[in-house]
């Protein structure tokens, strides 16, 4: 019975296909571009470390202690003999993984208890909002510190330390912009068409409160790179032999004085790591419209 | 037809109090009016009158622990104040549905169209897929809109107002509701729209002998598209009539004082308006008597003192008006 349009629409309609949704990239320049290359090399390597014609990360190599670049060590060796270029390339990935699932716990646990209580409001937030205030009592990273050292490090301690440290600050952006969205009128109008608290929940707000909180783990992804350095460095991450950026730039203290480019290596590829993720972020921020959301 | 029957949708002494810090907010206040199916009821009131809590009353989409209502809703021979919640879902959007006042903000930015009418076909008709993508371009087609398949992929904000109205519209008729409840659907809406959308909406009434609510500040938008009007003052029905015995014969002083303050097309060039003075009353602490009193020149001491109850002004009662002393008749007059 509608097949037929009872109205031929008089508005003046912009062409269709005329402005594509979210085409960013033309707008987003180098300073977004040139970052993305990067993490996305150091994101590949990474990743397909096992598969590359790297030598061994551990392997000592006699033959060749504390060597300058060559032919067979593009980096160098340390004064163990193992390849500079592949510990810093399996380094990356102790980085990448603390400083992406510790993010992603933090996010996924924030985000639900943020949204819970930017949403239901009253007893509930009240009860959350405690919660969160006591995880931030702790003194964040001398719980690290101290748990590891008596535990013992190894990642999966690392993630779920790390993580449970970021749920607060995930929390309150989460929380923070379920209040500005459960404003809108399209929460009530779902609501008017029939929808759950769980369906306005997960179809309606979820969609708009995962642009800022997503911008936002980015910052919180730096920020936990430069935190797993700091930890290795003191020997606090995975144990050696296993090269990670941290304990690379700790261990190339002692060569210091023969080969004192070894630490700028590891150095390097966080600060780079972390810069690009930084630059990325803002240009994110700057460029999505983030219609009234709160960072 | 079968309106001979009982009214789709009767209210009986609804009134919704918002808990505020200050005390009871009685932004409605013991409200009675019926609608039935294929009829249009206008709604209009100054803003704060209490419409669009009227209308969310009656939807009850309002947060429980922030408000008290009391009253009845017979829905259908139901009463929507006492079902289940889960059945009150149901009847939202399936049998009562509603379109809000600004598009911009009702329809949710960051969800192409065709989801946002999808999602509602899977809840109440069970449709998914190829079928309800189907179903979606038919009704983006029924609401006018040009290029429906395309459409079905772009944001809200490609779309201007008007359009986006349109799309709202295609959502809250997709279940084919028996009730749709339309809150001030224009007003965010540039004024050469404004026709179009409200013409949209008493074309797909009629054609699916639907009951409507059509709720404005503006008597103008009600005068074309209403079978009938109550008119509200500081959470009351202060007048009741068809549309035509309305504007004819409006006895009410807040109702007059409307009429001329709305622009008449038959006014001369220039013609200043007359803005109603003062301000509606503060809800919490209402005038004891008749709400309009502090604004009306007819004022006397009964009307600060006694609250008017409706009465009828014509001889089978469906003209119904709250007032002491109720301006005369302008047919009687004139
Ligand atoms: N959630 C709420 N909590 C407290 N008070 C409210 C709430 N919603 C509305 N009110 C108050 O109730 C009264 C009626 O508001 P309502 O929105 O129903 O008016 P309206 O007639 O729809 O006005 P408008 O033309 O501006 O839409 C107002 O005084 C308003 O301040
Ligand atoms: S009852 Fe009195 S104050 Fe109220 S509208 Fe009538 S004349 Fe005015
Ligand atoms: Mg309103």
């Amino acid at each position: 019975m509608n097949a037929l349009a009872d109205d031929p629409g008089h508005e003046t309609a912009s062409p269709v296909g005329a402005t594509i949704p979210m085409r960013v990239r033309d707008r987003l320049g180098l300073r977004f571009w040139l970052p993305a290359a990067w993490i996305t090399m150091v994101v590949v390597l990474a990743a397909t470390a096992s598969l590359l014609p790297l030598p061994s990360p551990i392997e000592t190599d006699f033959t060749a202690l504390s060597n300058w670049p060559d032919r067979a060590h593009w980096f160098g060796t340390d004064q163990l003999g193992r390849d500079i270029l592949s510990r810093a390339i399996f380094g990356a990935r102790i980085s990448l993984t603390v400083g992406l699932l510790a993010p992603a716990l933090g996010l996924g646990i924030g985000m639900l208890l943020g949204m819970t209580a930017g949403y239901f409001r009253g007893r509930v937030e009240i009860v959350i909002g405690a919660a969160m205030d006591a995880v931030m009592a702790f003194p964040g990273i001398l719980v690290v510190l101290a748990v590891t050292a008596y535990v013992g490090a190894s990642v999966p301690l690392l993630v779920i330390l790390l993580g449970v440290l970021t749920v607060p600050t995930f929390m309150r952006v989460a929380r923070a912009n379920t209040l500005v969205f459960a404003q809108h009128d399209f929460v009530l109008a779902a609501r008017a068409m029939g929808a759950t608290h769980w369906r306005v929940l997960s179809l309606e707000l979820l969609p708009n409160v995962m642009i800022p909180i997503l911008i936002y783990a980015l910052l919180v992804v730096s920020r936990i790179i430069v935190v797993e350095g700091v930890l290795s460095f003191l020997g606090l991450s995975l144990p050696a032999p296993w090269p990670t950026w941290g304990n690379m730039i700790a261990d190339g203290q002692v060569e210091l004085a023969t080969l004192p480019y070894i630490p700028f290596i590891p150095a390097a590829l966080m600060f780079l790591t972390v810069l690009s993720i930084n630059l990325i972020g803002e240009r994110l921020r700057a460029r999505t419209d983030l219609r009234g959301s709160v960072l | 037809m079968m309106d001979a029957g009982l009214p789709l949708l009767e209210v009986t002494d609804l009134a919704t109090h918002f808990h505020t810090q200050r005390g009871l907010l009685r932004a409605v206040d013991g409200v009675s009016f019926s609608v039935r199916r294929g009829q249009t009821l206008g709604i209009v009131g100054e803003s704060g009158s209490g419409k669009s809590a009227l209308a969310r009353t009656i939807i009850r989409i309002l947060s429980k622990r922030h408000t008290t209502t009391t009253g009845r809703i017979t829905f259908e021979g139901r009463d929507l104040l006492t079902v289940s919640e889960p059945d009150m879902r149901d009847i939202r959007g399936r049998d009562i549905a509603m379109v809000f006042q600004d598009p911009t903000s009702s329809l949710n930015p960051v969800k192409q169209v065709g989801v946002q009418i999808e999602e509602v076909l899977a809840r109440h008709l069970g449709l998914r897929g190829r079928a309800a993508q189907t179903r979606a371009i038919e009704l983006l087609t029924s609401v006018g809109m040009p290029l429906p398949q395309e459409r079905l992929h772009q944001y809200p904000h490609q779309l201007s107002g008007g359009m986006r109205q349109r799309v709202a519209i295609a959502i809250a008729l997709a279940c084919e509701p028996k009730l749709l409840i339309a809150d001030e659907p224009t007003t965010a809406l540039d004024v050469t729209i404004q026709a179009q959308i409200l013409d949209l909406l008493h074309r797909r009434q009629k054609a699916h002998h639907m009951a409507m609510i059509l709720i404005s500040h503006d008597l103008g938008v009600v005068a074309g598209y209403t079978d009938t009007v109550a008119v509200m003052y500081a959470g009351q029905i202060v007048e009741q009539a068809s549309t035509r015995s309305l504007f004819r014969n409006c006895r009410m002083p807040y109702t007059a004082a409307l009429m001329r303050s709305a622009p008449n097309l038959s006014d001369p060039p220039h013609t200043r308006l007359r803005a109603i003075t003062g301000r509606p009353p503060d809800m919490v602490l209402p005038p004891p008597g008749c709400r309009f009193e502090p604004r009306c020149d007819d004022a006397t001491d009964i009307c600060r003192n006694r609250r008017p109850a409706l009465s009828a002004s014509d001889a089978d009662g469906t003209h119904r008006y709250a007032c002491w002393h109720p301006v005369a008749s302008p047919g009687a007059s004139a």
